[in-house]
C-alpha cells in the first residue's frame, strides 16, 4: 500500500510517501501500526482531531475500511482558497 | 466546466472575458479571486501552497459539478495555483454563470466554502520569523453547515 503525507505531517514524518505492507482492515488499525513503528509516527499521529485522511483520493473517516485500498494519505485540515 | 490546478499565473481579465463569451442564455456571471494577503505586523515574504496531485483535480471537479447541479448554473470555472507565490499574487479564481444573479452568487459562495475545506491544498506563510503552516479556521468548517 502507498502511504502519502502532506504539509506538517510530511515534515514530522520526514518523507512524502512510502510503501507499507499491512493487513490493517481499517484506517484506525493502520494508524495504530504506524504509531508503533517509531517516535516520529507516534508524534505525527498523536492527535487525530488535527488530521484528515483520504483513501484512494477520497476523504473518509478514521473508521473507514481499507479493503482494496491502494493509496492512503494523511494530512492536516485543508486550507485552500 | 473547467478545473485547472497550475503553478503558472493566470490572467484574471482574459479568463473572465473567455468565460463570459457567447453565453446567450445566461444573464449573470460572478467571479471571485483570492489573493496572497500581506500582514503589516509580520511582513510576508512568500506563501507556499502544497497540494495532492490527482485528488485536487478530482475534488474540485466534484465540487464544481455539485454547484452546477444545485444552483442550476450554466457553467463553472475553478483555477487554483500551487507553489511559491508573492504577496499580492492571485492564488485562485472561481467563476459561475447563471440565468439570474442570485444563483450565480450563491453558486460561487458554495464553491468557495467547499473549496476552502474540502480541496487538498495547504498554505504555508514565510516571513522573517520563519515558516508556518496556515491553520484551518473553525469558521471555514462551520461555513459548510449553511449548505
Amino acid at each position: 500500500m502507498d502511504i502519502l503525507y502532506f504539509a506538517w505531517v510530511r515534515e514530522r514524518i520526514g518523507l512524502p510517501r512510502e510503501q507499507f505492507e499491512t493487513q490493517a482492515a481499517t484506517v484506525m488499525e493502520l494508524v495504530q501500526e504506524l504509531r508503533a513503528r517509531e517516535d516520529r509516527y507516534a508524534v505525527a499521529f498523536s492527535d487525530l482531531s488535527a488530521l484528515r485522511v483520504a483513501v484512494d483520493q477520497k476523504l473518509v473517516d478514521f473508521d473507514a475500511s481499507l479493503a482494496d485500498a491502494r493509496e492512503v494519505a494523511f494530512f492536516p485540515p485543508m486550507t485552500g482558497g | 466546466m473547467r478545473v485547472a490546478v497550475q503553478e503558472a499565473p493566470f490572467d484574471l481579465g482574459q479568463e473572465s472575458i473567455d468565460f463570459a463569451r457567447g453565453r446567450h442564455e445566461m444573464g449573470a456571471i460572478v467571479t471571485f479571486t483570492g489573493l496572497v494577503r500581506d500582514s503589516p505586523e509580520d511582513p510576508l515574504q512568500a506563501m507556499e501552497i502544497e497540494h495532492y496531485p490527482g485528488m485536487t483535480e478530482a475534488a474540485l471537479a466534484d465540487i464544481a459539478e455539485q454547484a452546477i447541479a444545485r444552483f442550476d448554473l450554466g457553467d463553472a470555472l475553478v483555477i487554483h495555483r500551487f507553489g511559491r507565490l508573492e504577496p499580492g499574487a492571485l492564488i485562485m479564481m472561481v467563476a459561475t454563470a447563471a440565468r439570474h444573479r442570485g444563483n450565480a452568487f450563491e453558486g460561487a459562495e458554495f464553491l468557495m466554502d467547499y473549496l476552502k475545506s474540502r480541496a487538498p491544498f495547504w498554505k504555508r506563510e514565510i516571513s522573517a520569523n520563519g515558516a508556518e503552516w496556515v491553520a484551518a479556521r473553525d469558521a471555514d468548517e462551520d461555513a459548510l453547515k449553511r449548505w
